[in-house]
């Protein structure tokens, strides 16, 4: 797919970045551990067993910098839209996303790489003047008015734009939103065109119905996740479908309920793709490969997914050169947004890829200009390298350490399907001669869990195997339940395999405590109620072969009948209560912590950036409000000048801020999860912040009753 | 009883290798075989007509309920292993079989049968005899109120002995402990010495009356689906989503009848594996023109929340309300009650079990092949891992029942009409009389 040259800067730049912001991935900086005693575990986990696992590492955060980041909440809720497609997102929808990321990070790369800007654009202003206001308690509450009143007259202007639209005459919704976009967007001026001209271009994006629906304003923009496609849209599936490197069809019978999730008739995409392998140009081999396996069902597994694609980025990026006439950064960019793009029509990509394509990308916008495009190549490819030994190998270390305290011997360890790291735990609690016994519950189509069993009875673990309808049956004699996860969203709720709910939800109420397993890297900001509004579909055909094919008559020619419908879900939500501890490279953590984890994750890669950053623009000894580099956001403006975060009421506006500001107003979801909290929220998310939790704690409580 | 014996021991084996499944065609072959057995039973001219009908068929009542499969599944599991608290467990439980709860609940329903129809025929006959039992008065010494006893009182007190006391039989006009206790401890007596006294057509109109009987229980079991099924529309309306697992021909007649009666609604389907019976209620359910979906076992937790209500079948109704079920119904149990869903049993009264349920996970339970679940051929080479202590690595468990509690069962649809969980032991008090509760207790003595 041929993506769109990114917008200059200038004009598109003042919306873009500002929700662009950072990956919450990107691993620490050797710079950024000024305190030894407070790095993380993460690279030496292992060695160093006598760290108690139950202590949270302190961030690795230099202590002047260990305020609270102001607004990172609005953050997380961008971020998710525009970098990842997370979880298993809708195809092409996010294939599409990734390419207006790229735009962003086109945007992003180029503010930092340039010095700043001669005049900042005006929204950026506002926006600066803004997070100034915010510091002044007095005019506190003076923002969320504001934004709400630009909010109001945004709604008002779709209104109209909808009536017209409806009035025009035109039936399909689909036409009434891109109308509605163009009309709420006309009042923008630079960039208003500019956006319409993204509008046409990438239409299953930017004319997304609720896109539309939210106002062009750039506050807007930061509150509510951008959509993921919808592909109960017949007019967007369409043009997206123009586009698709592959050819798909859709599968038939599909199920009412889940008709915005994207499912295509298994086994159609395979021989065309494997058609065009020699085609040149059109991917780079190895990652044409991985798509292959993940398509074929090889490579699968979040863990696995996520190496295996970031090596094969590394192999391009390693045969990478730049064109004439074009930088690296930004062309490079495009390209792994492509590579991304066809990777999700393979297979919609999983949260904890989301996270590891963003942190590459953000590695790549964020590369001095001063450097040759060798060095360029080989610091990214380091960076890739360091990405999965850091996040992945090493984290799992770590996480086995933590989970192997929790094993007695003669425990009794239920586990459903076959996490990766659940294995790696019970191989090393074998090794230092822990005696247990193992329960693999198991669930159709895929029976993953058989070859789990199989690797740890050859092991000479002690094993036993059913079905997930039994667990009722088994978990009389479980004494833990040990999980994986696909990824851990920041409601608590554990997003993974589907069944792994069930099996929690016996173990809760059998009262066994339930072990999720999951390293850092997958968490997300994202928040989920339910599994029907993001999941992802499975070959239904699966479901109606039986082994040993005793009923596959039953079965047989169901698509004949349209009243038959076969659902082969893939995740399910497991509710945080279910959950006794989250188990993670930072530590053993309540489910209630992860917005924590996220935030402090994505704090520790802002100082990373931060300090590359200002390092590189021998900044490193002025910090000043005036010479920040077109902030790309408000973290940043107080990451850089620490006196601001030093003030103690900053510190408290900043935590209540992040309380208060709902992740995402604009959906249901995200209000009903936000309704209660107020009270539990911040108790809750700033529990591990070890001992700076009390003053802050209090200090946002005083400004609640003020 | 010679003559029936072969038929008995043939219903045994069917039962223990498991050629006869599911409860109703279990329940109305347990009723035809005793049925056979009552009418070739030879009326002796003992004195007690009905005991001794009681006697022959609790006689082969244990027998049936004596087929327990555990020999079968020792050899079935002899190459993975089962554990062996759960067949321990078993054994100190032998009297009931775990698969069939129905084959006792079918006998205790004759013996019930018997004895009301004994005691009917004993009210009518004392009405006649009245008479005679005035004159038996120096016969019977310590019966100084005899005479006293007119037919209506005796009447009552066979009701009282039947069933086990409820508000209604208390708020009845009922003479006082005297004569109670004297009933409980010798009607028997004074019944076999009213009707030996009496002429022989009333020990054949007895066996008649109870052949007939336990024709309409046959009948009742057939027909038990109409009377479910009637209820179907008023359970469920337009546009429900109902979600159910494995497949019941009763919640099949459900949803049928609610579909013939225009009703439109979408119907989620558990494939209940490892038997895939999901499959089979699915095609059966688009062939009448329901919207189905067939879903995974492991999907269930993530539909719930879509869904209106649980319909599903059982396998047994325990005195307690909880319900023994195919194998995952607690998990979808669970599920629905975390999302404050309806969850509907619907059974016919044949599945009615007297008992009180203890550990049923374990004891109620049957644990089948283990080749449902693995395929032996790819996992022969893990079979011959030991541990040092010689037991097998690799244990497969493939339960056949789950056990859901009272509490997570929101309503019973019967064919006496929908019943809360709670009112199960009245209405098991309806069918059974107290003293069969225990089938083998009776015999030792």
């Amino acid at each position: 797919m041929d993506i769109r040259r990114p917008p200059p800067r200038s004009s598109s730049g003042g919306v873009e970045p500002r929700f662009r912001q950072v990956g919450f991935v990107t691993s620490a900086e050797p710079e950024a551990e000024p305190a030894p005693a407070a790095s993380p575990p993460a690279p030496d986990g292992l060695s160093t067993g006598a760290r108690s696992p139950v202590m949270i590492p302190p961030p690795l955060i230099p202590d002047h910098l260990h305020a609270p980041v102001p607004v990172p909440v609005p953050a997380p809720a961008s971020e998710s839209q525009s970098f990842m497609p997370s979880s298993p997102p809708p195809a092409s929808s996010s294939r599409l996303e990734a390419a207006s990321d790229l735009d962003d990070d086109d945007d992003v790369d180029v503010s930092w790489a340039r010095p700043p800007p001669p005049a900042l654009p005006e929204p950026y202003k506002r926006y600066l003047t803004e997070k100034k206001n915010e510091d002044a308690p007095a005019s506190f509450s003076q923002k969320p008015k504001l934004s709400r009143a630009e909010r109001r007259a945004t709604q008002e202007a779709q209104r109209a734009a909808k009536a017209a639209a409806k009035e025009a005459g035109l039936k399909s919704t689909a036409m009434a939103s891109d109308v509605n976009t163009k009309l709420s967007k006309q009042p923008k001026t630079a960039k208003t065109s500019l956006k319409k001209d993204m509008t046409q271009v990438n239409p299953p994006v930017a004319s997304d119905k609720k896109t539309s629906v939210h106002p062009p304003d750039k506050d807007r923009k930061k509150d509510g996740p951008q959509p993921r496609m919808q592909f109960d849209n017949a007019h967007r599936v369409v043009k997206a479908k123009k586009r698709s490197i592959v050819n798909q069809s859709e599968a038939q019978n599909r199920v009412e309920l889940f008709r915005h999730l994207p499912q295509y008739a298994h086994g159609t995409q395979l021989p065309d793709l494997e058609s065009k392998f020699f085609q040149p140009d059109l991917m780079h081999p190895s990652v044409y490969k991985v798509g292959l396996q993940y398509l074929s069902g090889n490579i699968s597994g979040g863990n696995a997914r996520c190496i295996a694609m970031l090596l094969a980025f590394r192999e391009a990026i390693n045969d990478y050169s730049t064109p004439a006439e074009k930088i690296l950064s930004r062309d490079l960019t495009a390209k792994i947004s492509s590579f991304v793009s066809f990777l999700i029509e393979c297979r919609p990509l999983s949260i904890s890829m989301g996270n590891a394509i963003r942190f590459l990308k953000n590695r790549i916008t964020k590369l001095p200009l001063t450097l040759s495009e060798s060095e360029a190549k080989a610091s990214l490819q380091s960076d890739v390298d360091r990405f999965i030994n850091e996040k992945i190998i090493v984290a799992d270390k770590v996480i086995v350490s933590h989970a192997v305290t929790k094993i007695r011997d003669d425990d009794v360890l239920l586990t459903y399907g076959s996490p990766s790291v659940i294995e790696m735990i019970f191989d090393h609690a074998h090794e230092i001669g822990k005696r247990f016994r193992v329960v693999v519950v198991d669930s159709r189509p895929n029976l993953e869990g058989q070859g789990l069993l199989r690797r740890l009875v050859a092991k000479g673990i002690s094993c036993t195997y059913t079905h997930i309808n039994a667990v009722s049956y088994i978990m009389h004699e479980a004494t833990r339940v040990f999980l994986g996860a696909s990824s851990v969203l920041s409601n608590g709720t554990v997003y993974s395999r589907a069944g792994t709910a069930s099996v929690a939800m016996v173990a809760h109420a059998f009262g066994v405590p339930v072990l999720v397993c999951c390293e850092a890297y997958k968490f997300h900001e994202r928040v989920q109620l339910d599994s029907i509004c993001s999941n992802e579909l499975g070959d239904p055909d699966a479901i109606s072969r039986v082994p040993g094919g005793k009923s596959s008559s039953h079965l047989k020619n169901w698509a004949d009948n349209e009243n038959f419908h076969l659902l082969n879900l893939k995740y399910d939500i497991t509710p945080s209560d279910y959950v006794s501890m989250l188990i993670t490279d930072y530590g053993m953590l309540p489910p209630t912590s992860v917005p924590v984890i996220v935030r402090e994750y994505r704090r520790e890669h802002f100082i990373a950036c931060t300090i590359d950053l200002l390092h590189w623009h021998g900044l490193l000894n002025h910090l000043g409000q005036s010479e920040l580099p077109a902030s790309k956001d408000c973290c940043f403006d107080t990451e850089q000048t620490p006196h601001m975060c030093a003030d103690a009421k900053s510190k408290a506006f900043s935590a209540l801020d992040m309380c208060s500001s709902p992740k995402g107003r604009g959906e249901p979801q995200h209000c009903c999860r936000l309704a209660t909290p107020m009270g539990t929220l911040i108790p809750g998310s700033l529990q591990p912040d070890g001992p700076s939790t009390s003053p802050f704690s209090e200090l946002s409580e005083n400004v609640v009753r003020n | 009883m010679p003559d029936v014996q072969p038929l008995v021991s043939d219903f045994v084996l069917k039962l223990k290798r498991r050629k006869v499944e599911g409860s109703h065609a279990v329940a109305r072959q347990t009723a035809e075989l005793l049925r056979s057995v009552v009418s070739q039973h030879r009326m002796g001219s003992s004195a007690n007509q009905a005991a001794a009908l009681a006697d022959a068929v609790r006689a082969v009542g244990e027998q049936l309920i004596a087929a327990n499969p555990i020999g079968v599944m020792a050899k079935f599991f002899s190459s993975t292993n089962v554990d062996m608290q759960d067949m321990n467990s078993r054994m100190l439980w032998p009297g009931v079989n775990p698969a069939e709860l129905a084959v006792g609940n079918i006998v205790r329903r004759v013996l019930h049968i018997i004895k009301e129809e004994d005691i009917s025929s004993t009210a009518v006959g004392i009405e006649g005899l009245s008479v005679t039992v005035d004159s038996d008065d120096e016969y019977d010494s310590e019966h100084d109120d005899g005479p006293a006893l007119s037919a209506a009182v005796l009447a009552a007190h066979a009701r009282n002995a039947l069933r086990a006391p409820s508000l209604q039989t208390l708020l009845e006009d009922i003479p006082v402990s005297p004569a109670i206790s004297r009933t409980a401890s010798s009607t028997g007596d004074s019944d076999g010495k009213s009707k030996s006294a009496g002429d022989k057509s009333s020990t054949r109109k007895l066996k008649h009356d109870v052949i007939t009987a336990i024709g309409d229980l046959i009948d009742e079991i057939d027909s038990c689906y109409e009377p479910i099924s009637e209820q179907a529309v008023e359970l469920i309306h337009q546009n429900e989503v109902i979600l159910t697992l494995g497949r019941s021909r009763t919640v099949k007649e459900f949803l049928y009848a609610a579909k013939e009666k225009k009703r439109s609604f979408r119907v989620f389907v558990a494939e209940g594996a490892p038997r895939y019976q999901g499959h089979v209620l699915a095609k059966e359910l688009v062939e009448k023109g329901v919207q189905t979906t067939v879903i995974t076992d492991s999907a269930v937790f993530a539909m719930i929340s879509r869904v209106n209500m649980v319909i599903v079948g059982a396998h047994a109704i325990m005195a307690n309300g909880g319900v023994i079920a195919p194998v995952g119904m607690n998990m979808v149990a669970l599920a629905a009650q975390r999302h404050a869903v309806p969850f509907v049993v619907v059974a016919g009264s044949h599945k009615l079990c007297p008992l009180y349920p203890h550990n049923p996970e374990v004891l109620l339970n049957e644990l089948k092949s283990p080749s449902d679940l693995l395929d032996f051929g790819e996992f022969s080479d893990c079979m011959n891992f030991s541990t040092q202590d010689g037991s097998p690595l690799l244990n497969v468990v493939n339960p056949t029942f789950d056990y859901v509690p009272p509490k997570l069962v929101s309503l019973f649809v019967t064919d006496t009409g929908g019943h809360s969980p709670s009112y199960m032991y009245r209405l098991i008090a309806e069918y059974y009389s107290a003293d069969d509760l225990v089938v083998r207790r009776k015999s030792g003595s």
